[in-house]
């Protein structure tokens, strides 16, 4: 058997089919979700993929966090299910609350894209198992509000309890503090970050790497495993 | 208050003494006389609004038309062309049961008023010409020119412009992969923005814009109709039939890259589900240009009542919402049955739809509003029938001179560091800098099929994931060669647009190009728009890649100065497997470099006389077409068969350039020979065409020596992929930090 | 010590997509009877010294060049006394 692995469109999401893709070249099986059903369709995980919804207009994920879906997708993240945000999925996790902190914009006030270097930091979320820890790995990156911000008790609290998943190298792309490109909830099964692992999955494909992959592999291994 | 009657039909047969501000839409004397004569009496307001805005030249290319023309009576066979001139796109076959539809728009003068709309608005046009033709966009290029890098005005336009496009572009998901940024105070008081993009489907799915089985029905869908884009409508609504003053109208639209996107998943569901008869996207010219095109594409005519257009402002006259350019909005034509499903649709992507009218058996445009009949036309009048003028051109009285300035007697660098001073100062300056800057404001990745995207010679997507099939784009243009010789000018951008393709290994098909000239009431322009043309139809002939579309872009001029003569020329290749395509890059230490092509002396127009001597004069490079054809068919056969690991073309700045960016690309260094009978000099900068270099492995080295002798393209040993400095042997070395410092520091510098 | 507010809103002729995305997601969270929202901009400005009419008339001139853009913005400006010590 394989895993069924949910990815919800909203209106204006972006990466909805490039993701799917990943979770295919995974070897797991992508279901679409709808942003207007009140429904999972019983899959065993989810990714909030990236894009603008609802045009990023109001606050990134403002607006989206609202609709339908997120009501079982709440309820059934609290209870364990596994839930991926990449990007606007990352910042609309942070505006329903299930990750700490929000995103401003850039510090420099432009739309980024680059080839990021990372740091996983943790490698026992449910999505980072098959990353080392301190692996450092290369994932695009693309966004114009991706500034993390905390304050400092929250900040310290995420640093101490182990659930900065990754930190940028090198170079901070948008003044995000502690250099903190992801983070995770208490019990790890909700993961958020702004750059795009579905993006670095193909060998031939956009920066020529596949350190992206191992997010899907992580997931299909301990949704078969369990 | 009192209001004057409708302007009706009737009303306007009846009252054939009302004067009309033709003049001030636009129209000259004898076009209007025209229109009355068309119509066999007085236009009403909402007529004369229509015929204005589509016989304007925006719309109807009355100046460019007679010159366009050559590109269809000089076409050559292919047998890729699906769809050619005339459509919203033209298509392209690719193999494998797909086409590719693609395209570029200007949208220069909104982008100078407000850089950011301006260029976001741009990129929302063109997107919707190619969902238009039912394809689903994939990707999108902008070419761009600005004045001088550091005037303060650019300071103002180029940021805005830049934001406009990624703002635009990446919130609907199309990723970025190539176009150009050229400074030049030409372009001071008028930039060009250039737009293009590029679209994917099944043959089967290739839509046309008509409108035909009477009793389909019309749906106008997407945005809400506003007053965006009427100046000339609202001198009709005020002045001649309403005395109550009407609202004040936007100068500036502002574009919804969310609607759009919208616009396109609920579009391309309705393709999936075949309820489409035919399609136009609101554009230039707004309900007048998409109602007229559809009824007379079509077998039948067309009734539209105009009250039910979904409206933002309920202030709009008739004139009014016939004229308006408010963006994200789409006209389908649809089988009557069909309807509720195609309405379905857009509520599920939130999209408002209304049906405005439908297809009847007559072959009259009519229009409603309140009742009354307010136009009544033969939609082909409008649509296709415009004034078509044979403008006056003459070759200017200033050619000869800038002809004979010859750029060959410029003083040239005498001592080794004089040469490596200039290089220095070419790779740093501004047109030859790197764009990151700019680049990495848009969005590469998106979609999750770019192979090659900028700083490459070409974008490149992959279109199908089972066979990796792709396609690659490259768009180039060099004003300061038309302008020296328009003619060959436009070869020469066209060549460069081929050999850029090539270069990354696809097979180069099918051309579009974005003419952007000044006045054409000016003779000397209008001898530069002729010669370009003229010059592309031919090389388009003896290259074999036929012309599919394009648009014209005329009065880009700041008073009495035109800019140069700017074809700016688009290629489309197709590369039967993604994984074979070549980079820019150096990849391995050890490879050896050959320079592929005739190297000469000659610099007129080039980045050199540009760079050091701020000169412009003497001749653009030689252009030889059969060449550029066998170099491009030894690229793709040596990128198909494992030949070469890196290649770049050489245009301007020559071959010290493109081996420096080849160089900090890969991280790699260069030690350069320079080969027997020629100086260095010219080595490093000349701009002959039909040239590139490429890294070979040295286990084919013989091969690809042999394939290259066997059918007759000149190939120079000149170096070796080494170390981490550019050396030219015997001249200078310059380290990879200092060149990186100086390539990428400019543009950062100049706008921070 | 005086404030100055800023207000710059999109002119009303000009279409503002971000009010329009939040005006048609109030319906859903049962927000009813809005029948329209435009989103602007807020600028407090703290101004050094008398807000006399030289000082409003060069925050005129600045909101005019620079925190507006008079091609499709519009703006407003008004004098907010800055209450101390009022918690």
């Amino acid at each position: 058997m394989t895993a069924r692995i949910g990815v919800v469109t909203f209106p204006g999401s972006l990466d909805d089919r490039d993701t799917q893709r990943a979770i295919r070249v995974a070897g797991a099986e992508p279901v679409a979700l709808w942003h207007k059903d009140k429904d999972l369709k019983q899959v065993d995980a989810v990714v909030l993929c990236g894009g603008f919804s609802y045009g990023d207009y109001l606050r990134a994920g403002a607006i989206a966090r609202f609709s339908p879906v997120m009501e079982p997708l709440l309820e059934q993240a609290k209870a364990g299910l596994p839930v991926l945000g990449i990007c606007n999925g990352f910042q609309i996790l942070t505006e329903a609350h299930l990750l700490p902190g929000t995103m401003l914009r850039n510090n420099h006030l432009h739309f980024i894209c680059r080839d990021q270097k990372l740091r996983v930091e943790n490698a026992e979320t449910a999505w980072t198992t098959d990353y080392a820890a301190g692996q450092e790995i290369h994932i695009p990156l693309k966004n114009n509000d991706g500034q993390y911000v905390a304050d400092e008790r929250t900040l310290d609290e995420l640093e101490a309890e182990g659930r900065v998943a990754f930190r940028y190298v090198d170079f901070n792309p948008n003044g995000s503090q502690r250099d903190i490109a992801g983070v995770s909830n208490e019990a790890g099964n909700v993961v958020g970050l702004m750059p795009h692992p579905e993006h670095a999955v193909e060998p031939l494909i956009g920066t020529g790497r596949t350190d992206g992959l191992p997010f899907f592999t992580s997931i299909l291994k301990k949704l078969v495993n369990a | 208050m009192s209001r004057t009657p409708l302007d009706t039909v009737e009303h306007a047969a009846a009252t054939p003494d009302v004067e009309l501000p033709w003049a001030e839409l636009g129209l000259k004397k004898d076009e209007y006389e025209r229109v009355v004569e068309i119509l066999g009496r007085r236009p009403t307001g909402a007529e004369l609004a229509m015929y204005s805005v589509m016989w304007s030249e925006h719309c109807s290319y009355k100046s460019s038309k007679v010159h366009l023309r050559q590109f269809g009576e000089k076409a050559p066979e292919s047998d890729a062309m699906l769809v050619g001139i005339g459509e919203n796109a033209g298509v392209v076959d690719v193999g494998q049961g797909y086409a590719v539809t693609f395209k570029v728009e200007s949208h220069n003068h909104p982008s100078y008023v407000e850089p950011y709309q301006g260029a976001a608005t741009g990129v929302g046009g063109i997107v919707r010409d190619i969902i238009a033709m039912g394809a689903r966009p994939v990707a999108v290029v902008d070419p761009l020119r600005f004045g001088a890098a550091d005037h303060p005005d650019t300071k103002r336009v180029l940021p805005g412009v830049v934001a406009g496009i990624g703002g635009y572009g990446n919130c609907l998901g199309l990723p970025n992969i190539g176009g150009e940024v050229v400074f030049d105070a030409c372009y001071q008081g008028n930039p060009l923005v250039n737009a293009g993009a590029i679209g994917v489907m099944r043959h089967e799915d290739i839509h046309l814009a008509k409108a035909s089985g009477a009793g389909n029905k019309v749906i106008l869908y997407g945005a809400r109709t506003g007053g965006d884009g009427i100046g000339g409508a609202s001198i009709l609504a005020s002045e001649t039939f309403d005395d109550a003053k009407p609202s004040k109208r936007p100068a500036v639209q502002v574009g919804d890259p969310f609607q759009e996107k919208l616009l396109i998943e609920c579009t391309l569901e309705a393709f999936r589900e075949k309820l489409v008869v035919g399609i136009q996207d609101l554009g230039a010219a707004g309900l007048s240009c998409a109602t007229s095109e559809l009824a007379s594409n079509g077998s039948g005519g067309m009734r539209v009542t105009l009250d039910d257009v979904p409206l933002r402002d309920s202030t709009l006259s008739p004139e009014e919402i016939l004229m308006s350019e408010s963006q994200e909005r789409m006209c389908a034509v649809v089988e009557p049955e069909k309807v509720d499903r195609f309405l379905e649709i857009c509520d599920k992507w939130d999209v408002i739809a209304t049906v405005i009218g439908e297809v009847t058996d007559g072959d009259r445009l009519e229009i409603y509003w309140h009742g009354g009949k307010i136009v009544d036309v033969d939609p082909r009048t409008v649509a296709h029938e415009g004034p078509v003028y044979e403008r006056p051109y003459a070759r200017p009285s200033w050619q000869d001179e800038l002809q004979a300035d010859d750029a060959n007697k410029l003083p040239r660098p005498e001592t080794s560091e004089e040469l490596k001073d200039q290089v220095l100062k070419l790779v740093g300056s501004p047109n030859q800098a790197s764009k990151s800057w700019i680049t990495s404001q848009y969005d590469h990745f998106v979609q999750g099929n770019t192979v090659l995207a900028q700083p490459e010679d070409s974008g490149m997507i992959r279109i199908d994931e089972e066979t990796d099939l792709g396609v690659a784009i490259a768009t180039d243009g060099n004003g300061r060669y038309a302008k020296l010789d328009p003619y060959h000018g436009a070869q020469l951008a066209l060549a460069e647009a081929y050999r850029n393709v090539a270069t990354t290994g696809a097979r180069p098909l099918a051309v579009s190009d974005c003419l952007n000239f000044g006045s054409p009431e000016d003779p000397a322009v209008m001898w530069q728009f002729a010669e370009a043309v003229r010059g592309l139809a031919d090389a388009c002939q003896q290259l074999g890649t036929p012309v599919t579309g394009g648009n014209v872009s005329l009065y880009n001029q700041t008073g009495e100065a035109a800019i140069h003569p700017t074809p700016v020329v688009a290629v489309l290749g197709v590369i039967d497997d993604v994984a074979r395509r070549t980079p820019v890059a150096f990849q391995e230490e050890g490879q050896l470099l050959y320079l592929l092509g005739d190297t000469r002396e000659e610099f007129g127009g080039s980045a050199w006389s540009q760079v050091v001597h701020d000169h412009l004069g003497g001749l653009p490079p030689q252009v030889d077409l059969e060449r550029e054809r066998l170099l491009a068919e030894i690229l793709i056969s040596a990128s198909r068969d494992g030949m070469i690991d890196s290649a770049h073309d050489l245009s301007d700045g020559g071959l010290i350039q493109a081996v420096v960016e080849s160089a900090l690309l890969g991280g790699k260094g260069a030690r350069l020979i320079v080969p027997d009978g020629l100086d260095a000099f010219t080595f490093l900068f000349s701009e002959s065409a039909g040239r590139a270099v490429v890294a070979v492995p040295r286990s084919e080295e013989v091969r690809f020596n042999d394939m290259c002798g066997a059918r007759g393209l000149p190939v120079t040993r000149i170096g070796v992929v080494d170390g981490d400095t550019v050396d030219v042997q015997g001249e200078f070395a310059l380290p990879l930090s200092e060149l990186r410092e100086t390539h990428e520091g400019t543009i950062p510098a100049l706008l921070k | 010590m005086a404030r100055v507010v800023v207000d710059v809103m999109l002119k009303p002729e000009i279409l503002d997509p971000q009010g329009q995305a939040v005006q048609r997601a109030l319906p859903r969270l049962g927000f009813d009877g809005i029948s329209d929202v435009r989103q602007g901009k807020r600028f407090e400005l703290e101004v050094d010294g008398p807000v006399d009419e030289a000082a409003l008339a060069r925050i005129h001139d600045l909101a005019e060049s620079f925190l507006a853009n008079t091609v499709i913005e519009d703006f407003t400006i008004r004098v907010e006394e800055v209450a101390e010590a009022v918690k």
